[in-house]
C-alpha cells in the first residue's frame, strides 16, 4: 500500500533543495504540498526500519538531540525517542517537572545553555502557542514542533496523513471530517493545512462552543451534527476531548457529548464501510469514542502509532540535511 | 522675568481657530503675546522657528507610568522624559501601579516624583475601586482634592455595573470624568488577541469585538443616566464608534480616544507572535481600524492618546500568551499622526493638534490645549520635514515594546517647551 514507486527516480533528482523542509519545522501551514509529499515518502522508505530484527541505521550518528517537553506527553516523546535512537542519534529528554523549567527559568535561557552543550536537534512540545517559533528564532539548532499550545502538532498531521494514504492511496476526492474540541486542538491545525494542501476536502464537526472564529475561512466544511458528518465523510479523524473543557463550561458534561458527538458503532454505521476512523490518542473511551469502534474494523489507530516514528525519522533525517534522493542508501544494508 | 520668544513659525492653534506664520512669547511660564512680529527684548532665549509648526503643548491621557511597583519598565523620571522627547508636554498616569494609586497618599507620591523629574507635567488618575478590584469606590473626593483628574481602574475593567453607576454619581459632584476600559472580562475569557480567522490559524484564543461593544453600551448608558461625564478609552471596534457617535448626537457627556496603534495596525501584525502587537483592546480586523479612522476624522474619537505600556524586555521576550499586554507610544505619536494621519489626508493639521491638545485638555479639564494670552506656557515646536527612522535604542523611555521600529516617518518635535522653559531640544 502507499509507497511511491517512482520516488527514487529521476524527477525528484533535479531539484533536490525543493524539497528541504528549511531549518525548522514548525508547522504545516509553513509547508508546500511537495514538501509534505516528501516526508510522507521519506517516511515511507523508512517505515521498514522499525521491521527490522535490529532496528538501527547510523544516519544520525552523532547527532545530540534533546526532547524538550513543557507537557506531559507519553506517546508523542517516545515516538520521537524511538525515532532518534532508530537514526543513531545521541538523545535527552527533558520533561519540565523536576527540571531547572519547574524553577522559573526562562524558555530562552533553557535552550540558550542547552545551546552551550552543543546540540544539533530540539524537539519541543509546549503549552504556548507559538513557543517552537519561538526557540527556532533564537538558537541555531533544528527546532522541531511536537505540539505548541492550540497551533500546531505537524508531525501528527503528517502521520495522519501517512496512514490515511496507506490505506486510500490518494487525497483525491477524499473527505476527512476532524470531530471534537477543534477549539483548542493543534491536532485539527495541523490536519487541515496538511490535507488540504494534500487535496482532501475536510470538515470539523463539534458543539459551537468548541469551534474557533471563521474556522470556515479556512477552507473547511462547517458539521454541527455527528451524523452529517458520517454520512459526509470517508476519513474521521477524533479528538480526545480534554476532561477540564468540561470545568471551563465548555459542555454540560461528559455523558452529553458522548450522547451528542460520541462516535459509537451505531453512528458509525450511517457511513460507508471503507470509513477510516482515526485518533491522535490518547483516548477517552466511552467519552469520544466507543471502545468498539476504537477497536473496531475501521480503526486504524495503532497504524498511526507505527507511522508516527517513521514520520519522525523522516523529519529528522530531512531536517538534519539528508535529501530525499539518498534515503535509501542512508539506510543501509538489511 | 524668563520669557521665550519663538519666532516666524506657523501657529497652529485650533483653541482659537489660528493658522499663521508669527511670533510667539512666553513670559514667566505665561503665554504673553503672538503677533506677526514681536521686537527684540532682553534677557530673552530666541528660537528660530521658521520652516516649523508651533501648537499649544500636545498631551497624551493616557499612560502608564509604573511607578510605584514596576520600576524595572519605566519611572515617572523616565516616562516625562520620554513624553518631552515626543513633543507631549503633559501626561494623564494610570492608577494600575503596585500598589494601586487609590488614595490620596498615591496621588501625592507621583505627583511628588513628577516635580522632581524636568519634563512633562503629570496629572495623575484615581482608581474607581479600592485596588481596583471593583467592589468598593475608592477615596475619590480625597484623591481629587489631592490633585488626581478623573478616575479609571484601567487594566482591570469594572466589571460591576451598579458600581460603575456609583462611580458616575459620585465622581459628577467633583467635576472630573470617570475613564473607562470597556472590558467584559466574561466575554474576553482567556482571550490573547482578536478573536478572528488569525487568532484561530494561530491557536491562540481570541477576544470578540463584543467584549468592548457591550461595556461601552453599558457605559454610555450610565452616563446617560446620570448625566455624567464619561471618557472611553481606546477605542478599537467599529461598533463601539458607531455607539460613541450616536450617543454624542442624542447629547450624552461622551469624549473617546483613538490611540495610534489601533488607528494604524491590524490584527495581521500579531502574525509570528510578535508580542510587540500584543495590547488590550487587542488590534482588529482593518473594518474595524477603518472605522476608528473615520471616528477620529469626525470627531466621534475627539482625543488622540497612546495608552503607553512599557514593558521590560525580558517581559516580552516570552511566548505570546505569556507576555504582558501594552506597547510604549510616547516617542512615537506625532511622528505617526503626522505622516500616517496627515500624510495620508485622514485629518488635515489642525485637526491633529485639536485631537492632541485641545480635547484631552477638554477632556479632563486640564490648563493648556490653547495659546491665548494668560494660559500656561506649554509648547511644541515641530520640524514636518525631517525624516526619521523608529529606533528603540534611542528612546528617552525605559522600554522598548513597540511594533514601530524601524517605521521610517516624517515629522517630530524640535523643542519642546513646558512652563515657560526648554525641556527638549532635539534638533
Amino acid at each position: 500500500m502507499g509507497g511511491r514507486a517512482g520516488f527514487f527516480e529521476g524527477r525528484y533528482f533535479l531539484k533536490p533543495n525543493l524539497f528541504s523542509l528549511g531549518k525548522d519545522l514548525v508547522g504545516l501551514e509553513d509547508l508546500s504540498t511537495d514538501q509534505i509529499v516528501t516526508v510522507l515518502d521519506t517516511a515511507e522508505a523508512f517505515k521498514e526500519i522499525s521491521e527490522r530484527q535490529i532496528k538501527k541505521v547510523p544516519v544520525l550518528r552523532g547527532k545530540t538531540i534533546v526532547n524538550l517537553f513543557f507537557e506531559p506527553s507519553t506517546r508523542t516523546k517516545i515516538s520521537f525517542e524511538f525515532a532518534e535512537k532508530r537514526l543513531s542519534a545521541d538523545t535527552v529528554s527533558i520533561s519540565s517537572v523536576g527540571s531547572s523549567v519547574s524553577k522559573g527559568e526562562t524558555l530562552v535561557d533553557t535552550a540558550r545553555n542547552l545551546e552551550a552543550m552543543k546540540i544539533d536537534m530540539v524537539v519541543i512540545r509546549h503549552g504556548s502557542s507559538g513557543a517552537a517559533k519561538f526557540l527556532g528564532e533564537r538558537i541555531p539548532s533544528n527546532v522541531i514542533n511536537a505540539g505548541d499550545g492550540s497551533h500546531e502538532h505537524p508531525t501528527q498531521g503528517l502521520l495522519d496523513a501517512l496512514t490515511i494514504r496507506d490505506h486510500l492511496g490518494s487525497f483525491d476526492g477524499l473527505k476527512v471530517c476532524i470531530i471534537g474540541d477543534v477549539l483548542h486542538s493543534r491536532v485539527a491545525r495541523s490536519n487541515i493545512h496538511g490535507l488540504i494542501k494534500l487535496g482532501a476536502s475536510v470538515g470539523v464537526c463539534g458543539p459551537y462552543t468548541l469551534l474557533p472564529a471563521d474556522v470556515e475561512k479556512m477552507g473547511v466544511r462547517v458539521f454541527s451534527r455527528i451524523e452529517e458528518a458520517i454520512e459526509w465523510s470517508s476519513v474521521l479523524n477524533v479528538l480526545r476531548l480534554q476532561l477540564e473543557r468540561m470545568h471551563s463550561g465548555y459542555i454540560p458534561s461528559l455523558r452529553e457529548y458522548n450522547q451528542k458527538w460520541g462516535l459509537s458503532k451505531q453512528r458509525l454505521e450511517l457511513g460507508s464501510d471503507e470509513l477510516l476512523v482515526l485518533h491522535p490518542g490518547p483516548m477517552n473511551r466511552g467519552v469520544e469514542i466507543d471502545s468498539d469502534v476504537a477497536d473496531g474494523q475501521n480503526s486504524v489507530i495503532l497504524e498511526q502509532v507505527t507511522n508516527g516514528v517513521a514520520v519522525r525519522m523522516a523529519v529528522l533525517y530531512l531536517l538534519s540535511g539528508g535529501t530525499p534522493e539518498t534515503a535509501e542508501s542512508a539506510k543501509g544494508v538489511n | 522675568m524668563r520669557s521665550v520668544l519663538v519666532r516666524g513659525g506657523r501657529i497652529v492653534d485650533p483653541s482659537q481657530s489660528l493658522d499663521k506664520t508669527g511670533d510667539l512669547l512666553i513670559v514667566d511660564g505665561k503665554i504673553e503675546a503672538i503677533s506677526d512680529e514681536i521686537g527684540r527684548m532682553e534677557e530673552t532665549i530666541e528660537l528660530d522657528a521658521r520652516g516649523q509648526i508651533v501648537t499649544p503643548g500636545l498631551i497624551d491621557v493616557h499612560v502608564h507610568f509604573r511607578e510605584p511597583g514596576g520600576e524595572h519598565k519605566e519611572t515617572i523620571e523616565t516616562g516625562v522624559r520620554a513624553a518631552v522627547a515626543g513633543g507631549i508636554t503633559a501626561v494623564c498616569t494610570m492608577p494600575n501601579t503596585d500598589p494601586v494609586t487609590d488614595d490620596p497618599a498615591g496621588i501625592r507620591f507621583v505627583l511628588a516624583q513628577a516635580e522632581k523629574a524636568a519634563g512633562a507635567r503629570v496629572y495623575p488618575l484615581g482608581a474607581i475601586s479600592k485596588n481596583q478590584e471593583g467592589k468598593s469606590l475608592a477615596a475619590i473626593g480625597e484623591m481629587v482634592e489631592a490633585g488626581a483628574v478623573g478616575i479609571t481602574d484601567d487594566g482591570n475593567p469594572v466589571m460591576n455595573g451598579g458600581l460603575m453607576r456609583m462611580a458616575m454619581e459620585y465622581a459628577k459632584a467633583f467635576g472630573i470624568p470617570v475613564a473607562d476600559h470597556p472590558e467584559d472580562l466574561d466575554l474576553s475569557r482567556a482571550g490573547t488577541m482578536n478573536e478572528s480567522l488569525n487568532s484561530t490559524r494561530m491557536g491562540l484564543l481570541g477576544k470578540p469585538n463584543i467584549s468592548e461593544d457591550i461595556q461601552i453600551i453599558r457605559d454610555l448608558l450610565l452616563s446617560e443616566l446620570t448625566d455624567s461625564r464619561v471618557h472611553i478609552q481606546h477605542v478599537s471596534t467599529a461598533y463601539g464608534v458607531e455607539m460613541i457617535r450616536q450617543a454624542k448626537s442624542r447629547g450624552v457627556q461622551v469624549t473617546a480616544e483613538a490611540t495610534p496603534h489601533h488607528l494604524i495596525l491590524t490584527d495581521s501584525e500579531v502574525d509570528g507572535y510578535n508580542t510587540n502587537a500584543k495590547m488590550n483592546p487587542p488590534l482588529r480586523s482593518s473594518e474595524d481600524r477603518d472605522a476608528v479612522v473615520q471616528g477620529f476624522s469626525d470627531g466621534t474619537l475627539c482625543v488622540y492618546a497612546t495608552d503607553h505600556a512599557p514593558h521590560h524586555y525580558d517581559e516580552k521576550e516570552q511566548t505570546f500568551a505569556d507576555a504582558p499586554n501594552g506597547i510604549v507610544g510616547l516617542e512615537t505619536s506625532l511622528g505617526i499622526g503626522l505622516t500616517c494621519l496627515v500624510g495620508q489626508g485622514v485629518v488635515d493639521l489642525s485637526t491633529l493638534v485639536d485631537r492632541m491638545s485641545c480635547a484631552p485638555a477638554r477632556a479632563f479639564n486640564l490648563p493648556g490645549g490653547t495659546l491665548k494670552r494668560g494660559g500656561i506656557g506649554d509648547v511644541t515646536i515641530i520640524d514636518p520635514n525631517v525624516i526619521w527612522s523608529v529606533n528603540s535604542n534611542e528612546f528617552m523611555s525605559k522600554s522598548r515594546n513597540t511594533p514601530f521600529e524601524g517605521l521610517k516617518l516624517k515629522g517630530r518635535a524640535s523643542k519642546t517647551i513646558v512652563d515657560g522653559k526648554i525641556v527638549w531640544n532635539g534638533l
